[in-house]
């Protein structure tokens, strides 16, 4: 198969930049970006699809390989039984309603890709649809989606949200860094689908994910959920990006005297290694990986040995320094909080998919691991896309409604401007929301020095952060960290508990009373909201 | 990080100009793209998959530049061995290259289980 490129877009260029207007405008071209174009375009909308980078090759879904949650609905009870055991791991913040409507509609939709995406079949002839490898799904969506007529904007990042005088959100604003000048996008519906927030942390495929939807949401007036549950890491060879774990489930690790350290693989690795990388260097053997999945690998995860073969390192038979890096809310599962069952983050005109959106009712407490994610992906993605298409066509639908941008921090600074740089906010961001004793340990007096520190840091991006001169999307991918941040820390400071990813060492236990997700409302000031209710049942106080 | 292109190599297509997600090359019309923002790249191999004359080569370093040269990467093999195990473009017929992701399950499940004998 030759690989067909589409050229950026040579429709209009000008210093000035270019104004366009669709039914639908979805921003991010990962898994769910493309679920929620490509549902927009089948349910008849016009659709412009923005992306930072690539439609195809950014985002955390490009670099992998996701299984998605795949269950049969035969035999009878298999998807209850699923379900249960899932809701059993979301400890109290799941809901089986939503879990139920993910499986059902990742098992109608994924084999809509057949025409694009080479489903192999197993040794009984058995098409399998489960696991997709990232770049040839990505291939596959974009190449789907352009021939469903939606028009793709590579290297367009979007820098915020327009809204009308009413509060719906009517388009958005942002940079074309290839060709030029700004763009301009007015839309019916707005999907979000920007991804998560990995804070920079080296994790394959993340760069781009700084959060800038979750701030653009958030700008617009959407609520945020389950932002403490943002302390996944997932191991890597040092000083490398590949965050490919399965390969992991082989590993015996050392310390650096050669000592076997007893890290048996399973949900409790994470805060094993950590532990034992604050005390020093963690070296990792993958000898005891079975002949055949070693000669498999490559046709498997065809980057997993590609950082191995070039240090000249057999991990087989060499001991290798592995790293932890931190995923944020990437596989963490907070995010903006979906406010109804088509995606609408509660303001007419916005809508939230895959890791921009709280997973909360799929995952709660717990991260979804691949297979969860990426059926929430695609579903809300798809549900966005349907909902924004339904929202732009209703009768009473004003076309081309004028707007003002609605981005401050990062983008309009309040005070003196120009006198902090991007990367100085950037480090700090880091600095409180990567390292192991702040993240995977956490604690109630360290969470509030790291927010008092991040504080300092929003003040300076709110009153400093990026002027005419300074990279206006540097600058508001910092503040887009540093309201993550903000978020993350706010919220891992009022569950003053222990619940599935969210560890305290000051609260060690689970607390009954907090078997409730914690809502964030605001940019600037922000309110912790417990919900009285889990999913449709009422909580006992 | 990105560490080199393959002048000998490079047509000049630009399609890792376009595909980089973090916007690391520069087209330099007609010639091969210039790394303009090495500092920016995310060590993610994409422009080595889409790169159809296997001209890129990306260190595995990704905090630091490993400086190599094209004599030391045409002599090594590694170029272009990821679109080949992707099984991309001219290898796509080659059944030992052919998509195997689908036995991710299996070996989740034996990684399970021998841990489970540890």
């Amino acid at each position: 198969m030759v690989v067909r490129l589409t050229s950026p877009d040579t429709a209009a260029r000008g210093a000035d930049g270019v104004t366009l207007a669709a039914d639908v405008l979805v921003i991010g071209g990962g898994l769910a970006g493309g679920w929620a174009a490509i549902a927009a375009a089948r349910a008849g909308a016009s659709v412009i699809l923005v992306e930072k980078g690539y439609f195809g090759a950014s985002g955390v879904t490009a670099t992998a390989g996701p299984g998605h949650w795949w269950v049969p609905p035969d035999p009878a009870g298999a998807r209850s039984q699923a379900i249960a055991q899932r809701n059993a791991r979301a400890l109290g913040l799941g809901d089986p309603r939503w879990m139920e409507r993910i499986i059902d509609l990742t098992w109608r939709t994924l084999p809509t890709l057949a025409p694009y995406y080479d489903f192999p079949t197993n040794e009984a002839g058995v098409t399998q649809f489960r696991g997709l490898r990232g770049p040839e799904y990505l291939r596959a969506l974009r190449r789907l989606a352009s021939d469903l007529g939606v028009r793709i904007l590579d290297h367009h990042p979007a820098l915020e949200l327009v809204a009308d005088p009413d509060g719906a959100v009517v388009g958005a604003k942002g940079l074309r860094r290839q060709a030029g000048g700004d763009w301009l996008v007015r839309a019916g519906g707005v999907v979000l689908a920007t991804g998560g927030c990995a804070f920079r942390s080296r994790l394959l495929g993340a760069h781009n994910n700084t959060g800038d939807g979750l701030l653009m949401g958030a700008e617009a007036g959407a609520e945020l959920s389950g932002m403490e549950f943002s302390s996944y890491y997932t191991v890597a060879p040092a000083r490398t990006t590949m965050t490919r774990s399965m390969s992991y489930g082989f590993a015996r690790y050392f310390d650096a005297d050669g000592r076997r350290l007893e890290i048996a693989p399973g949900p409790d690795v994470t805060r094993a290694l950590a532990a034992a990388l604050l005390r020093g260097p963690v070296l990792c053997s993958l000898e005891d990986t079975p002949q055949d999945i070693r000669a498999v690998m490559p046709q498997v995860q065809p980057n997993f040995m590609l950082p191995f073969d070039r240090m000249g390192v057999d991990p087989y038979r060499d001991r290798f320094e592995i790293t932890l890096t931190g995923e944020g809310t990437v596989r963490g599962v907070g995010g903006l909080r979906l406010a109804d069952d088509d995606g609408g983050v509660g303001v007419p005109g916005l809508y939230a998919a895959g890791d921009t959106a709280s997973r909360e009712p799929v995952a709660g407490a717990n991260s979804g691991g691949g297979a969860q994610n990426s059926a929430w992906a695609l579903s809300t993605g798809a549900w966005a896309g349907e909902a924004a298409a339904r929202f732009a066509r209703r009768p009473t639908a004003r076309r081309m409604s004028r707007g003002e941008g609605l981005g401050r921090v990062g983008l309009r600074p309040a005070r003196r401007a120009g006198a902090v740089a991007p990367g100085e906010i950037e480090g700090a961001v880091k600095a409180e929301m990567l390292p192991y004793d702040k993240t995977v340990f956490r604690s109630g007096p360290r969470l509030a020095r790291s927010l008092e520190t991040l504080e300092e840091a929003w003040k300076a991006s709110r009153d400093h952060l990026g002027d005419g001169a300074a990279d206006r999307l540097r600058s508001r991918e910092a503040a887009a960290m540093a309201a993550a941040a903000r978020w993350c820390c706010t919220s891992a400071l009022a569950r003053n508990e222990s619940r599935g990813m969210h560890q305290r060492t000051d609260a060690p236990a689970s607390d009954p009373r907090l078997a409730r997700r914690l809502r964030l409302r605001g940019v600037d000031r922000i309110l912790v909201l417990p919900e009285r209710t889990v999913g449709r049942e009422e909580i006992l106080p | 990080m990105i560490d080199l292109i393959l002048t000998s190599r490079c047509t000049g297509c630009n399609a890792c100009v376009i595909v980089c997600p973090t916007n690391v090359f520069e087209p330099r019309g007609g010639g091969p793209p210039a790394i303009a923002r090495q500092d920016a790249c995310q060590t993610c191999f994409m422009c080595e998959l889409y790169c159809p004359a296997d001209a890129l080569y990306v260190g595995p370093d990704c905090e630091a530049p490993s400086p190599t040269d094209e004599a030391t990467l045409l002599a090594s093999g590694r170029l272009g061995q990821y679109r080949r195990d992707s099984g991309w473009d001219e290898w796509a017929d080659d059944p030992r290259y052919a998509n195997q992701h689908w036995r991710m399950d299996a070996i989740f499940a034996r990684a399970r289980a021998a841990s489970a004998r540890s």
